[in-house]
């Protein structure tokens, strides 16, 4: 299986906030918010450093 | 007259049989310790996403640590081993790419190694939730 280097943060960043979510939070609604801010933690940040190192590398 | 609160219940329901059966059981098998609390749904969704993070991590020809050489290796073996019985199975059948030689097989070994934290931090979730620190 060879998936796109974004694929693959994608499933990482779904899989990693569902146990982050679940784990931390106590009730159903706050679990479901705080997966989905870590979610987008995740991709955000892979983003903006994907752009930074792109920069640098100019 | 007021009610009685939950604690006293949760007190003597955390007093019931082995209170780290949830522990043990959620590091062997992903989710099996919120199974056993009864907790379904939460127990399905932590299995469906370790088990698939294992599995990925396979699929993409990721490295199964098996001795520790330094430093890192025993880190690595430590995250490994969180998956309790799915690393144990998964080097009996030989399952794994050992040298490491592509990029996606880099990131196959990390979905493996965190798949195997996630399940630590799962198991500890259902420990507390046995013992009545969460609900």
């Amino acid at each position: 299986m060879h998936p796109s280097h974004f694929l693959a943060v994608l499933l990482f960043a779904l899989f990693a906030s569902t146990v982050f979510g679940i784990t931390m939070r106590d009730t159903p609604p706050r679990m479901f918010r705080y997966g989905a801010y870590c979610f987008v933690l995740f991709v955000g940040s892979v983003i903006v450093f994907s752009w930074v190192m792109f920069l640098i590398a100019r | 007259m007021a009610t009685t609160p939950n604690k006293p219940a949760a007190a003597s329901k955390s007093s019931q049989g082995f209170v780290y059966l949830p522990l043990i059981a959620g590091w062997l098998i992903p989710g099996a310790g919120h199974f056993l609390l009864r907790k379904w749904i939460r127990g399905t969704l932590l299995a469906v996403s370790i088990i698939s993070m294992f599995a990925l991590g396979l699929a993409m020809q990721g490295k199964l640590y098996t001795s520790a050489q330094d430093i890192l290796d025993m880190l690595g073996v430590a995250g490994d081993l969180g998956s309790g019985l799915l690393y144990f199975l998964s080097r009996a059948a030989g399952w794994g790419g050992t040298p490491v030689q592509t990029t996606v097989a880099d990131y196959g070994t990390k979905f493996i190694v965190v798949a195997g934290l996630l399940n630590i931090i799962a198991a500890v979730d259902a420990h507390n939730l046995r013992t009545g620190r969460k609900s």
